[in-house]
């Protein structure tokens, strides 16, 4: 693990458990970065999605240190996970849209939570329609919504606000290989603005239309680091951007 | 206090609220449950307020009378005597009042009981009733230093405190009383049963977007908000319908009660206070609504991460 200094997340020897069950998760250690590119891979069960959802904050280590955006969340008090959540954007696999609000309202979901205005909200809910394509389906409700224009509104929903990290956890696995390559576009662009990306993939494929990316392999619940990622710096070069 | 609540529950997301969590607008039968609630909590208030004025009007009407019977067999004897208690007390400072209730009367009372011309001296003889009112309320002591003097002059005559013959008909309205404040309590408990109930379940139906909602940073209070408000909106609607009907349920009873012509239940009457307060049951049910919703909530909620 690195010295932690200039670091937006940082987890030592995390295990994760749930309930009395086996660790799924088991002597995490790991270091990321402002404006770095992650890939985390592994099989099916390896752990990935448990990993994610302690970058989300949706779920708290049963032992180790996370820390994040300088909150030690294990004993960060509830109320103020909130703050910590806006910070991060999330896609998550099966793309969690709100059923009854249409694309507009849904992508407006987190600046609305933020508190903005309509009158604040509209331009830039308008642009990132136009960003992901969509801007000709505002209207439209998920339910009538393709997989991969579901996709792009959970994904222009995860970025709205300019998070300052985004998860992602397997967001090309509904879509066909030429709507992931868009997709990856699109996390390229919002990495080149200084978001740090996370995402969860089983896809090998998927990490060569990447180049700049570094790789987290999860197996069978522990981290290994084939790219160096999560030494520091970083062996890349041009790591953090 | 109204008012900061509804500023805390459209703080988050100024008409969106509602369309945010469309299920969480319990709609359905919640503004009928509270309509009802409303209703009956409007009539048993007033049920509560009237048998109040009644016990209170009734109170002071009697607070300082008294009736004294001069029970003698021979009529010549009790009329000297009914003289000389009547003069006794018209001299008597602490006697304001008097009036000897006449035979025609005193027959007239009987007559249900006893049959027309029963009451005669010759077939069955009756005491002479006197009613006098006192200066101030009677006490024991006065009582009984009244009943004293009045030996000395009338000794057939029977002293009694009018207020102490209607002690048992005070007791009934304050029972009465007790309980209609009862329902009211008890219908304020049932509508905030009906509306954790109902936040509950509206909890249960949204909960996949409630995550998510969680996940894009949204706080515990801004959820309890939506709730709040939508419960708040059937609460409205209910609380207006239910006083309405409350309102005319009252306004009926009432014309029918005056209709009935007596003196004890005419001193029911509601004053305008008393409307005030039924007017403000509805208001009542706004507040209990919304901050039983936002507490449900909130409760439930802290058992998420």
């Amino acid at each position: 693990m690195g010295t932690g200094a200039g670091s937006i997340v940082e987890f030592d020897n995390v295990g994760l458990r749930y309930g009395t069950d086996r660790e799924v998760l088991s002597d995490v250690s790991f270091t990321l970065y402002p404006g770095s590119f992650y890939f985390l891979t592994g099989a099916s069960g390896a752990g990935k999605t448990s990993m994610l959802k302690l970058l989300y904050c949706a779920q708290r280590p049963s032992r180790g240190v996370v820390r994040m955006f300088g909150n030690d969340m294990i004993t960060l008090p509830r109320q103020r996970l909130p703050e910590v959540r806006r910070r991060i954007g999330v896609v998550f696999q099966d793309f969690r849209l709100v059923p009854h609000l249409n694309a507009f309202d849904n992508i407006a979901l987190p600046l609305r939570i933020a508190g903005m205005s309509e009158r604040e909200i509209a331009k830039p809910v308008a642009d990132m329609l136009e960003w992901v394509g969509l801007d000709q389906r505002a209207d439209a409700h998920p339910a009538t919504l393709s997989g991969g224009e579901q996709q792009r509104v959970a994904i222009a929903r995860a970025v709205i606000a300019r998070p300052e990290m985004l998860v992602a956890d397997e967001p090309t696995g509904n879509v066909d290989p030429e709507m992931a390559v868009k997709l990856l576009r699109l996390f390229e662009a919002l990495n080149r603005l200084g978001t740090t990306v996370v995402v969860a993939t089983h896809d090998v494929h998927l990490l060569r239309k990447v180049p700049d990316s570094l790789i987290m392999r999860l197996d069978k619940g522990r981290l290994s680091d084939p790219t160096g990622a999560l030494r520091y710096p970083p062996r890349r070069e041009g790591m953090p951007r | 206090m109204l008012g900061r609540l509804f500023e805390s529950a459209g703080r988050l997301m100024p008409g969106e609220a509602a369309r945010l969590l469309p299920q969480a607008r319990i709609g359905g039968p919640m503004p009928w449950v509270i309509a009802i609630m409303v209703a009956l909590t409007v009539i048993a208030a007033a049920a509560a307020l009237a048998l109040d004025n009644v016990a209170e009007n009734a109170r002071s009407e009697i607070a300082g009378g008294i009736t004294v019977q001069v029970v003698e067999g021979a009529p010549a004897e009790r009329a000297r005597q009914t003289q000389a208690a009547l003069a006794f007390l018209e001299t008597d400072p602490r006697v304001t009042e008097v009036h000897q209730v006449p035979q025609e009367e005193l027959s007239q009372l009987l007559e249900p009981w006893l049959g027309a011309g029963a009451v005669d001296d010759d077939a069955m003889a009756t005491p002479s009733l006197i009613d006098a009112q006192l200066d101030g309320e009677v006490s024991a002591q006065m009582l009984s230093s009244l009943r004293a003097e009045m030996a000395k002059v009338a000794p057939a005559a029977q002293i009694d405190a009018q207020a102490n013959w209607l002690g048992p008909v005070f007791d009934a309205l304050r029972s009465l009383k007790l309980l209609a404040l009862g329902l009211v309590a008890l219908l304020a408990l049932t509508a905030a049963a009906a509306v954790w109930l109902a936040a509950r379940t509206a909890l249960g139906s949204n909960r996949d977007t409630i995550e998510v909602i969680h996940h894009l940073g949204g706080t515990d209070g801004q959820i309890a908000a939506i709730f709040q408000r939508s419960v708040g909106i059937d609460a409205v609607i209910g609380g207006v319908a239910g006083l309405l009907l409350g309102l005319a349920a009252v306004m009926v009873l009432g014309a029918q009660f005056a209709a009935l012509g007596s003196g004890l239940v005419a001193g029911g009457g509601l004053s305008l206070g008393d409307w005030g307060l039924l007017l403000a049951v509805p208001v009542i049910a706004l507040v209990l609504a919304m901050i039983t919703a936002r507490a449900t909530v909130l409760t439930a909620l802290r058992r998420k991460l």
